[in-house]
């Protein structure tokens, strides 16, 4: 109950204000891109007089300030979803399925939803915005016998459901390219300065996500254009008084140009409004997030001990051991990296003995929670390569087996199906705690947490897709072995003969993705590493009492075994793969790199140690194996 | 202030530095020497007929193929490729013949303009308009680099082993303790401009070429001699080339990055091969960067006359504005508290200190550079006749425990009585900070010093590594009592106690031994 207290306490005082503030900020920017997108929006060569005093006057008019209120809404809204829905920890998807598990998850549906309404909602102030044939819904016309009427105006529509597909695609994108993942720099700047030197890359990526979007839109108006006719129809056919009523009061107009035609929708005009509001839309978001993760993302500066016991919660060595939330882990692993790098006094602090009493409880919290970090990461790896090397055995055992059974079974040849196997023998194993965090988070797939979960009877996947590969895998039939030439030409026709659509989908494991989810949350480890090797560097100079030449064996011998495991997982297939770069998206993919950079801040942590300490070490116990690997870094072999 | 005419006359012809004994330079015959050198494993001669150059550029091979005509599409496509949108301009306005007439207009129009805008931009900033060949040779800190036979050299900071980079775009790895001398190709690898190894790690190596740059891992263990070019990772940014100048941060973290075309300066995390473009207006461009031992301050210069000196805390930077020219060379003393530069045009070497302790911003810096060394023209007369030594200072590097500062000066090619020459300083921090002199350091006859570098961690003093116009690598040690403090390797911490803080009198009591 207490942490819960606590954290509630980080979230409260810290986040939330800091979530303020970038909304804030963003609200602060919508005056000047607004003004940019009418200037835009309006701007015409042969009248440019004429095109100021239209944008004077939507300035002022009511319907201008009323839809740039609107605006401000969204953008609250858009600043709150980030709030809710940012994670320090990206959800991974091993395999498409999972990925489709994802975007179907309720939380994100609804989440789509909400875009998409607000998308509707910009798209109507643009409309408001650029005037002239979209500024309203209906338009007075006469019908054929002569009677005054009011008509459908498909410009102003095919304005809306544009807004309504960017932002719901737009959701979506931001599904995929996990745009929700709030990633850590390793070059401190000043938020303003950071700002700056991201706007460009934002506006970019905004007017390119914008074009593709419009494109797409644009393919689905064409076919599926006459929904809105449709509907209008069978709103006719309704003998409902108000939706008769409704009915006639937007009729419409057959005479002009139907917009579903291709003629119809190669209007220069029409899509260059379509690709400026998309853009004006994105780019309003985009800001927001790129706002939000410049103000979350910020450094806090966590005392390292507190002369008050009641802020002793609010202290680094108390901070670091909470489990939740992520964030608060995070920024205090972050502060105890840049205060072991660059400030002598708190670090003075950390090697400081408690008054009465005189015991290193700084020291020993940190150093503790930094190991069990690390043992935790180590542990992960090696039961993952565990799994891995009995994957590939039991693999092809299995499929050897499916060619000699007079009935073929469908099997999924993700490594989620591996996890799920291994589970179902013992869920305590240590894999469980691998997909953990994404569990809590509403962001995991529904696959694994299938997977990591009890196979339940009740779940909408039992019984539909995967359950009888699920009923097949039994523990027995992996078992059983046969010769192994059979094995490699039945995995060749295996892996061939599939066209299922469900196995299209499950067998196209996304390369290196489990390598990724792995290290998703790597970067607690890096400041970790860091954290301790500077500190155990500042140590040498430092450190009076000798706090850490106590815990120094099970540091080194930490990181060795951490770094053997590391060494090993990068053997593998895949691991060693770079992943490719994408650059016109607003997701961050800092999440594919972690794992190098893992291993390079582990290979500098411990030459930082041994190239302090030098021939020293050889007075520190540790296991004779260990000696051998540490010799190996003292004299640089590694 | 301390200047050349209280250094010891320059060695007669023949006759070549060995070493500093005792506080004083000592001196043997060329033939002695060599025999001496020949039998060094680290002394290594590149002659110049060794090395296979490359006989023809890449361009000029397209003349040995048929001549094949694509059609206009596919022309474009392999010029936008290669040219950008001005290559694709160009192609088109070429073509005439096949586009439309407006269209070739239209583009060779906008060609002319762009020609014009890049003109006034170049008019700016002169350096803009080299060609980026003379352009690395303009800013390189190596003498005369476009005619180097060893263009870079780079020790390990913590082992015996050191890079050489050669005329053949080749980079050789030498270590006293492996037989093997892996041998670095790669395709990319040209013109390269700057070697250096990465701290804390014993294999990562950076190269700064002409297009890209370059970390290669070659693991010291291994036994190959040609280690492929996967081994190599290439980290490069639209507009970032060529790069002239690298520094990895003292903590082995990030690798900075500067082109005198690009006026960003390039943050890179190699492992996640990510940079941060550090931006400032001002300058056209970052010729030289320079990496404060304790990793808080980097010094950055700019083709114009201005350098900035940046935090490395919050990257935020400092301008220094140079009245006379461009800040040529740099270098840090080993707290990281004072720099030594020196300006184009200016015969004088200008020190900074930096009070502030590492880690808190700094606003209370210095206020105006100080001159502690001026190094103009001075005649000394030798038994081959007058010599004139001073003017120009090419580089400038200061030994690991600051008691030794190396200047190389420029000279004058065309005047045989003006050689190229290497003055070598000793300092002192207490109680004031003063350069003291102590001697030329020459080669063979003929030989001029073109690169030089200490190295970081010579037990006995310093170790100061020349590389010659006739491609010999030497080694000039340096033998003085330094601090009774143990040598912890690369003093890549700001932490730890630096041996120059040695008490005053003992200094005072080594340095007055022979004066």
């Amino acid at each position: 109950m207490v942490s819960t207290e606590q954290s509630c306490w980080f979230i409260r005082k810290v986040i939330c204000w800091r979530a303020v503030a970038s909304i804030a900020w963003a609200v602060l920017l919508l005056p000047p891109i607004t003004l940019v997108f009418v200037i835009i929006s309006k701007f015409s060569f042969l009248h440019p007089i004429q095109t100021i005093s239209e944008c004077l006057y939507l300035l002022t008019s009511a319907s201008g300030i009323f839809s740039f209120i609107l605006l401000c809404g969204v953008i609250l809204i858009v600043g709150f979803l980030h709030l809710e829905y940012y994670t320090v920890i990206p959800t991974i998807a091993c395999s498409k399925i999972a990925l489709l598990g994802q975007l179907l998850h309720p939380r994100h549906f609804i989440n789509s939803l909400v875009h998409c309404f607000m998308g509707v909602i910009v798209a109507w102030c643009c409309a408001v915005t650029m005037g002239l044939r979209y500024e309203t819904l209906g338009y007075p016309c006469t019908e054929s016998d002569g009677h005054p009427q009011m008509c459908l105006n498909e410009y102003h529509l095919i304005l809306l459901l544009a807004g309504a597909f960017v932002g719901f695609s737009h959701s979506l994108l931001g599904v995929i390219y996990n745009m929700n993942y709030v990633s850590f720099h390793t070059v401190q700047q000043y938020k303003y300065l950071r700002f700056k030197r991201c706007l460009p890359l934002v506006v970019k990526c905004s007017a390119t996500q914008a074009l593709y979007s419009v494109r797409n839109y644009i393919v689905m108006y064409l076919f599926l254009g006459k929904c809105p006719f449709f509907m209008n129809k069978m709103l006719v056919a309704q003998p409902i008084h108000l939706l008769t009523a409704l009915n006639n009061f937007f009729q419409i107009d057959y005479s002009v140009h139907p917009l579903d035609s291709i003629a119809g929708l190669l209007d220069l005009s029409l899509l260059y409004h379509l690709w400026s509001s998309a853009t004006f839309l994105l780019l309003t978001w985009n800001i927001t997030l790129l706002l939000f993760r410049i103000f979350v993302t910020e450094v806090y500066s966590f005392p390292v001990q507190s002369s008050f016991t009641e802020d002793s919660h609010q202290c680094l060595p108390k901070v670091l051991t909470e489990k939740q939330p992520m964030i608060l882990k995070f920024l205090a692993l972050q502060d105890l990296a840049l205060l072991s790098q660059h400030s002598p006094s708190r670090r003075c602090e950390v090697f400081s003995l408690s008054q009465p009493g005189g015991h290193p409880h700084n020291w020993n919290a940190i150093s503790k929670e930094c190991l069990s970090l690390l043992t935790d990461l180590t542990q992960r790896l090696v039961a993952y390569h565990d799994t891995v090397a009995t994957n590939g055995r039991a693999k092809s055992l299995s499929s050897g087996k499916d060619l000699m059974s007079p009935r073929p079974v469908f099997l999924m040849k993700t490594p989620a199906s591996v996890f799920a196997r291994s589970v179902a023998g013992t869920p305590q194993s240590p894999l469980t705690s691998l997909f953990t965090p994404d569990l809590d988070s509403p962001f995991a797939s529904p696959a694994l947490r299938r997977l990591t979960a009890p196979v339940d009877q009740c779940s909408p996947w039992y019984g539909t897709v995967q359950s009888p590969h699920i009923m097949r895998r039994a523990p027995k039939l992996w078992s059983t072995s046969t010769g192994e030439v059979e094995f490699q030409k039945s995995n060749i026709s295996f892996s061939t003969h599939r066209s299922s659509n469900i196995q299209v989908l499950s067998n196209e494991v996304l390369p290196e993705a489990s390598s990724q989810a792995l290290f998703a949350d790597s970067q607690a480890h890096i400041w970790a590493l860091e954290g301790l090797s500077y500190l155990v560097q500042a140590s040498f100079s430092e450190d009076q009492f000798g706090v850490v030449q106590t815990t120094l064996p099970s540091i080194l011998s930490c990181m060795l075994v951490l770094q053997e495991a590391v060494d090993r997982h990068f053997k593998l297939p895949h691991a060693s793969s770079k992943p490719v770069r994408s650059t016109s998206s607003m997701g961050d993919s800092t999440y594919k790199t972690l794992r190098f950079a893992l291993r390079a801040t582990l290979k500098t942590a411990i030459y930082r140690i041994t190239t302090t300490f030098g021939d020293h070490l050889n007075a520190v116990q540790i296991s004779a194996e260990h000696r051998k690997r540490l010799q190996q870094f003292l004299e640089y072999k590694e | 202030m301390c200047s050349l005419a209280l250094f010891p006359p320059p060695l007669p012809s023949g006759q070549t530095t060995l070493c500093e004994s005792n506080n004083e330079l000592l001196s043997g015959a060329s033939t002695e020497d060599r025999l001496k050198q020949e039998s060094s494993p680290l002394s290594l001669h590149f002659p110049r007929e060794s090395l296979k150059l490359h006989s023809r550029t890449e361009s000029s091979s397209k003349a040995a193929f048929l001549d094949h005509s694509e059609t206009l599409w596919m022309r474009s496509a392999a010029a936008w490729r290669d040219g950008g949108f001005t290559g694709l301009l160009n192609e088109i306005t070429n073509s005439h013949t096949e586009v439309p007439k407006w269209l070739s207009m239209s583009s060779g129009c906008i060609l002319a303009l762009l020609r014009w805008v890049s003109s006034f931009h170049g008019s700016l900033f002169p350096h803009l308009t080299l060609s980026s060949e003379d352009m690395i040779a303009e800013f390189s800190q190596v003498l005369n680099w476009s005619d180097c036979v060893v263009r870079a050299f780079a020790w390990h900071p913590h082992t015996d082993k050191f890079a050489v980079a050669l005329l053949d775009d080749s980079i050789k790895i030498y270590n006293p303790k492996s037989a093997t001398t892996p041998t670095l190709k790669h395709r990319l690898q040209r013109s390269v401009a700057a070697v250096q190894w990465k701290p804390l790690c014993a294999s990562a190596l950076a190269v700064a070429c002409q297009n890209c740059l370059l970390v290669w891992h070659v693991d010291p263990c291994s036994l190959s001699t040609r280690p492929s070019s996967g081994c190599a990772q290439v980290l490069s940014h639209p507009g970032h080339s060529p790069v002239t100048s690298i520094a990895w941060s003292p903590s082995g973290s990030l690798l900075l990055s500067a082109s005198p075309m690009d006026s960003t300066m390039m943050v890179w995390d190699v492992a996640a091969e990510s940079c941060v473009p550090l931006q400032r207006v001002g300058g056209g461009g970052v010729s030289f960067l320079s990496w404060s031992p304790d990793g808080s301050h980097v010094l950055a210069s700019t083709p114009s006359a201005l350098f900035r000196v940046w935090e490395t805390r919050m990257w935020t930077c400092e301008r220094w504005p140079c009245v006379k020219g461009r800040c040529q060379s740099g270098c840090w003393s080993p707290d990281g508290s004072r720099l030594l530069f020196t300006v184009q045009g200016e015969m004088v070497i200008y020190a900074l200190t930096f009070t502030d302790a590492p880690g808190q911003l700094s606003h209370s810096g210095p206020q105006a550079a100080a001159v502690v060394a001026d190094l103009s023209e001075t005649t000394f007369s030798t038994p081959d006749g007058d010599i004139v030594v001073g003017g120009e200072i090419q580089s400038l590097v200061w030994d690991p425990r600051g008691e030794r500062l190396a200047v190389l000066l420029k000279g004058d090619p065309q005047a045989a009585d003006r050689p190229a020459i290497i003055a070598v300083f000793k300092t002192r921090a207490n109680p004031i900070f003063e350069l003291l002199p102590c001697g030329f350091v020459q080669g063979e006859a003929g030989a001029e010093p073109r690169l030089m570098q200490f190295h970081p961690n010579f037990q006995h003093g310093a170790l100061l590594t020349v590389c010659w116009s006739n491609g010999r690598i030497t080694h000039v040690p340096f033998y003085f009592v330094s601090a009774g403090v143990p040598h912890f390797g690369l003093s890549g911490s700001p932490l730890l106690p630096h041996p120059q803080q040695r008490p005053a009198d003992f200094v005072n009591q080594s340095q007055h031994h022979h004066l």
